[in-house]
């Protein structure tokens, strides 16, 4: 394939592109098109056979103007498999649960009628603003010729030709971007550093180490749109005059490597990275690092040591990664959906990003709504947007009308927000005031049925297991942290214990030598703030007002019974027995041995829900 | 595949790397898809490869949770235990597979048929709780699948085997 060694030509790639392989993609295209989304959760719940099954059924009716699209994750998790269908001058419309029958269906009833019962009811992408998946879902994340098609490459081509070096730090500063791996520093004062800096040799690098749980933006960004974050960190790499790039992702996400290495061939072979990119001169070559399971490597001097080959233990800071990082060379790391704003940053300028999201923060923040949920996915919206439209309007609200009780922002990193917040507009300094921060942008919803001591304990246990073990403060204070919330979770806890967390926390917080143990107390030291009766219930009554700590928990069976005996029957240790009370149909009342139960709540709703005889105490 | 042509593929990949500077990361995960796990004997033979001591190999594969010493089941299930999965009944789903298998997470069948593990979040949450067979994703899983889960994978290990 030729290089492509100029605007021009990249201009005349698109149109050849629009014009051919990636046709559906043309503003004016009269074909209609259905993607079938196939990142991870779409592959883990089938979409390879109904890709198979609507490319077959499209090519049985011989129809002309259909298009089957493997395309990234739409971010409507909880639909997967989902097929999108987007006619000609139409709103696309979503199908969700779809089987390979199903997908028959689509093409041989829903292209013919419009018609069909899996067809979901909301159109389109409602209040969402999307920046940083701007392609995925619409675009075939294989194909080169698709990105270009949308757009792709013409930021770095704008870069090199138009803008120069300064420039492109100037908009990138004037943008008000900053980072989304958490820590919100502005992204364009830390390429400035690296492009002040003299040294011949620097690194860019990308940290696709999304250890956060529940959050899984990068890996969709990944997945869906690889290009967008190689076409960034080459502009990365011209501002601050660095011929490396290297991408640091997680072992735990195979596709979203084998996506990297398939793009970063693709853009070698046409010129638009490696040596002399689009006949400029300019040199950028990119690998692929993989991680090997560590949280703290998300730390960026975690990381840098992890790169050379050594524990992923994070370095005493100064001098910064920008001073001295890889090597002991100059180093820019950003995170994967940093990078995705920048080619629209580029190419849009800076005043138009400005336009979106608050005046402090502006643009959007793509968020992974999980837990207690209606609609689990990815949303990307304008910074400020309020907790309660992300929940309700965009999340669809809380599963079998159960009550809103927590939202955990900032993964082990953040903290829990009640629904006292819910109505705050969602930007770092706001999240930051309650306690909380906006990490990667993980949101786990929470409900009646979990309890925040045992939900601390749980960030506690994976802080503790996370930890490097170089510093004191982290190794040993949350061992101690965990110790407690532990022991008030089985029923042996104290109102001391309660003042201990708060006092340990501070001190860790204060003295770690990194971001995972400077944050690592927040889920409890939030808790302990805004759920303090839950912790004193806990400590004084020894009980879980959420039937969740699994010690202090008794199931116990009420006069309600009828002496069916179901519940016995399904119990695992066999401990429910029939008393010798009578009860008024003949039958005997059952009791629940209580030094025998394992608490594994098989019984509960084993009993018939007419009667509900069985109670948690 | 027998033990020396295990090294064979090892040595012939540590050659053809470019510079061995920082390089034990990717010759680990290497080493690991070559033989499985990392014992002591392999852990010598890439210190000597990249003349580094021993003790520093060592460090990397005790300090990175991917990286194992420990022989693993052939078949090899992971329950995630991201946040995600958790607040979903996730810790119920190991309990259920360790009690079905009778082994303690990070353990083995006595028949070294299947091995249980605890992993971090694989980034699946919408179709939480997930769990992974040998690189194969089972979403939305209940504690009433894990009975037919392991039904699958015993009979394939027969036919395997017989």
């Amino acid at each position: 394939m030729a290089r492509i060694n100029s605007l021009a030509e990249l201009t005349a790639y698109k149109n050849a592109a629009l014009a051919g392989v990636s046709k559906y993609l043309a503003n004016d295209s009269e074909q209609t098109i259905i993607y079938v989304g196939m990142a991870t959760c779409g592959i883990a719940a089938g979409a390879e056979a109904i890709f198979d099954a609507l490319n077959d059924e499209v090519k049985k009716q011989g129809l002309q103007n259909v298009v089957v699209v493997p395309t990234g994750c739409a971010g409507k998790c909880y639909a997967e498999p989902l097929v999108e269908i987007k006619k000609p001058n139409a709103d696309s419309v979503f199908a969700s649960g779809i089987t390979a029958d199903t997908a028959r269906k689509i093409v041989s009833e829903y292209l013919a009628n419009g018609t069909g019962d899996y067809i979901l009811p909301n159109k389109g992408y409602g209040k969402q603003v999307r920046i940083a998946l701007r392609n995925c879902g619409i675009i075939d994340p294989t194909k080169i010729e698709d990105y270009i098609a949308v757009g792709g490459y013409e930021a770095l081509a704008k870069a090199l030709t138009q803008l120069g070096r300064g420039g492109v730090v100037d908009e990138m500063k004037k943008s008000l971007l900053r980072g989304r791996g958490g820590a919100g520093f502005p992204t364009g004062l830390k390429w400035e550093f690296g492009y002040k800096n003299d040294e011949p040799k620097k690194y860019i690098i990308c940290n696709a180490d999304e250890g956060d749980p529940g959050a899984f933006m990068d890996r969709s960004i990944l997945e869906g749109d690889p290009h967008n974050v190689l076409e960034a960190m080459a502009i990365a790499g011209f501002a601050v005059g660095a011929a490396e790039g290297i991408f640091y992702i997680r072992a735990e996400y195979p596709l979203a490597v084998e996506r990297l290495y398939a793009a970063i061939a693709q853009a070698e072979e046409l010129g638009l990275l490696g040596e002399n990119i689009m006949g400029t001169g300019f040199d950028f070559k990119l690998s692929i690092s993989l991680g090997a399971g560590a949280f703290v490597c998300g730390e960026e001097t975690a990381l840098l040591n992890s790169l050379e080959g050594k524990r992923g233990e994070p370095r005493l800071r100064p001098p910064f990664p920008a001073q001295k990082g890889l090597w002991g060379l100059p180093t820019i790391n950003n995170n994967v959906e940093t990078y995705a704003n920048v080619p629209a940053i580029i190419t849009r300028g800076a005043d138009w990003f400005k336009s979106i999201g608050t005046e402090k923060c502006p643009g959007t923040k793509v968020f992974a709504l999980a837990g207690k949920i209606n609609n689990v996915g990815l949303v990307e919206v304008p910074m400020g947007t309020s907790l309660r439209d992300i929940v309700y309007e965009m999340g669809g609200g809380l599963p079998n009308g159960k009550a809103f009780k927590a939202i955990q922002t900032g993964g082990p990193s953040g903290g829990c927000i009640p629904a006292q917040h819910i109505d705050m507009g969602v930007d770092y300094e706001s999240l930051g005031s309650i306690g909380s921060m906006m990490g990667s942008g993980g949101m786990i919803v929470m409900d009646e049925d979990d309890c925040m001591v045992n939900i601390a304990k749980f960030y506690l246990d994976f802080t503790m297991e996370e930890s490097c073990g170089k510093c004191t403060p982290c190794r040993i204070g949350n061992t101690r942290l965990y110790e407690i919330l532990d022991r008030i979770t089985k029923g042996k806890g104290s109102e001391a214990d309660i003042e201990q967390l708060k006092e340990l926390g501070q001190v860790i917080k204060n003295t770690s030598l990194c971001g995972l143990g400077n944050s690592a107390p927040n889920p409890v030291l939030s808790t302990v703030n805004f759920f303090l009766n839950e912790y004193l219930t806990h400590v004084n009554d020894k009980k879980c007002p959420a039937g969740a700590c699994k010690d202090m928990v008794r199931y116990v069976i009420t006069d309600k019974c009828i002496g069916c005996g179901i519940c016995a029957r399904n119990c695992p240790v066999n401990c429910i027995h029939p008393t010798q009370q009578t009860l008024p149909n003949g039958k005997f009342l059952h009791a629940i041995n209580q030094d025998q139960c394992v608490k594994c709540g098989e019984c509960l709703p084993k009993c018939p829900p007419k009667i509900k005889a069985i109670i948690i105490e | 595949m027998n033990d020396l042509t295990c090294f064979a593929e090892l040595d012939t990949f540590i050659d053809a790397l470019p510079t061995k500077k920082g390089a034990l990361i990717s010759v680990l995960h290497k080493a690991q898809d070559i033989f499985g796990f990392l014992p002591t004997e392999v852990q010598d033979h890439v210190a000597n490869k990249l003349d580094v001591p021993a003790s520093k190999v060592y460090g990397v594969v005790t300090f990175y949770s991917f990286f194992t010493m420990q022989k693993k089941g052939q078949f090899r299930v992971n329950v995630c235990l991201g946040t995600a999965c958790f607040v979903k009944g996730a810790q119920d789903i190991l309990d259920e597979f360790k009690k079905e298998l009778g082994v303690d997470t990070g353990g083995v069948t006595e028949d070294g048929k299947f091995s249980v593990d605890a992993l971090r979040c694989i980034g699946a949450c919408g179709l939480a709780p997930v769990i992974t067979v040998n690189g194969k994703y089972y979403g939305r899983v209940t504690k009433a699948d894990v009975k037919g889960i392991i039904a699958e994978y015993s009979s394939k290990g027969e036919e395997a085997n017989g």
